[in-house]
C-alpha cells in the first residue's frame, strides 16, 4: 500500500492533483523511516548524492541508469524493472524523487516512471537545494534494500513526443510548443548552457515555439509558484490551453520539469515532453528553425 | 549530520553570472558553482576549508565557462 495524503503543505494554491504528487521537505522528513516510501535522489550523475543525501535515499544517475545511451532513448522495460526491483521498489511503493538543479533530473525520472505506469510517484518541492538550505539531516550512507518484484506497464507514450509528432504539430499548427531553455539558447546566441558541452550544430529554436524558461515556474527557493501564477505565466507567453502542449529543451530534462508543471500543477490533460529536444532538432539536416 | 554554514552569492566568472553555493558537512566543505541561467551546476568540489573548496570550484568553472562561445544572431 502506498502512503495516504490527507493534506500536504505546499506553497500557495495548487490544484488537487498537485497535492498528491508534490510533497514538501517537511512531509518527506516525517517519513524517512516509512517502509512504504522509497526516497531517491536523481541527478545527472552521483556527485551530489555522494556529498550527502536525504537519509535513506538511494541515488540514481541520469546518465547511466535512466538513459539508454546506445539507442539514445529512455531505458527499456526490462532495465526499468531491474532498476526498480534493485531499489526495493514494488508496484505499490510510494516513490519520492528529488535532486539537484532544481529537480530537473528528478522530473525526468518521474516522467519515466509515469511512462511505465508507476502509480504513486511524487516530487519533493524545492529539491536538494531546499533540503540543504533548511539545514535538514544529510547522510553519506548508501542504504541497501531487499529487492522487490516489479512489473512495468506497457509504455504510455501519450506523455512523450517524438520527432514526427513535433514536425506534424508545427506544420498543421495543432500544438503549442514551449521552449524552456534560457533566452540565450532560444535565440541561438549560445548552443548549450554556459560551461556545458555544445551538443548541436546550430542555434535557434523550433519554428513557432514560445520561450518560457523553466526557471520562471519556480520561486527563489526552488519551490513551484502557485497555480494562478503559473497559468498567468504560460497564458501571457502565448499558450492558449486549447491545444496539446509539447515542451522541449536541449536534452529533455528541463522540459520534464515544465511537463510536470503543465501536467500536474496546472492539470492539463494533453502535455508531452519532447525529449529529443534541441539536440535532435538542432542537428537535423534541412529542418526549419527560427532565430533569434 | 546537518549541513552548516550555508552561503550563496552571485558573481561573474569568465563573463558569465554564476551562483557560488557552499556548505559544511562534518569536517568537509562543499562548493557548487552553477550558471544562473539556466541553472545547471558546472563545478562541484570539496575541501578541508570553505576557501579551498571555493577556489577549486571557481577554477574549474572558469575553465569551462571560458570555452562557451557567444554567436552572433543578427
Amino acid at each position: 500500500m502506498s502512503v495516504q495524503t490527507k493534506s500536504n503543505p505546499t506553497r500557495g494554491s495548487l490544484l488537487h492533483t498537485a497535492e498528491e504528487i508534490l510533497v514538501s521537505t517537511a512531509w518527506v522528513e516525517e517519513r524517512l523511516k516509512d517502509s512504504k516510501v522509497r526516497i531517491v535522489e536523481v541527478d545527472v550523475d552521483t556527485k551530489a548524492y555522494d556529498e550527502g543525501h536525504v537519509p535513506g535515499a538511494l541515488g540514481w544517475a541520469w546518465n547511466t541508469q535512466l538513459c539508454d545511451t546506445f539507442r539514445r532513448d529512455i531505458i527499456p522495460p526490462d532495465q526499468f524493472e531491474a532498476l526498480m526491483s534493485q531499489s526495493g521498489i514494488g508496484n505499490d511503493t510510494t516513490v519520492i524523487l528529488y535532486g539537484d538543479n532544481n529537480n530537473w533530473f528528478a522530473a525526468w525520472a518521474l516522467w519515466q516512471l509515469k511512462i511505465y505506469g508507476h502509480q504513486d510517484v511524487r516530487l519533493m518541492n524545492g529539491g536538494r537545494k531546499k533540503w540543504i538550505e533548511e539545514s535538514r539531516e544529510l547522510s553519506k550512507e548508501t542504504p541497501k534494500y531487499s529487492p522487490e518484484s516489479y512489473q512495468a506497464k506497457s509504455p504510455d507514450f501519450s506523455i512523450r513526443a517524438f520527432l514526427p509528432d513535433v514536425q506534424k504539430g508545427i506544420d498543421k499548427k495543432t500544438i503549442d510548443l514551449v521552449d524552456v531553455r534560457s533566452p540565450l539558447e532560444f535565440t541561438g546566441e549560445i548552443l548549450a548552457p554556459p560551461g556545458l558541452p555544445e551538443t548541436c550544430q546550430r542555434g535557434g529554436h523550433i519554428p513557432g515555439a514560445k520561450s518560457i524558461p523553466w526557471a520562471k515556474a519556480c520561486n527563489e527557493d526552488g519551490t513551484f509558484k502557485t497555480a494562478e501564477e503559473l497559468r498567468k505565466l504560460y497564458s501571457e507567453a502565448g499558450i492558449s490551453f486549447k491545444k496539446p502542449i509539447v515542451a522541449y529543451c536541449r536534452i529533455g530534462e528541463r522540459s520534464s520539469h515544465s511537463w510536470f508543471v503543465l501536467k500536474y500543477l496546472l492539470g492539463e490533460k494533453d502535455v508531452k515532453n519532447y525529449d529529443g529536444s534541441w539536440t535532435e532538432w538542432g542537428n537535423l539536416v534541412a529542418a526549419p528553425i527560427e532565430k533569434p | 549530520m546537518k549541513p552548516q554554514n550555508y552561503s550563496k552569492r552571485k558573481i561573474q566568472v569568465a563573463g558569465w553570472e554564476v551562483n557560488v553555493t557552499s556548505y559544511q558537512l562534518g569536517d568537509r566543505h562543499y562548493c557548487t558553482v552553477d550558471n544562473v541561467s539556466p541553472g545547471a551546476w558546472i563545478a562541484k568540489t570539496e575541501g578541508a576549508t570553505k576557501e579551498e573548496a571555493e577556489k577549486k570550484a571557481l577554477e574549474r568553472a572558469a575553465e569551462l565557462l571560458s570555452k562557451t562561445r557567444r554567436l552572433k544572431v543578427k
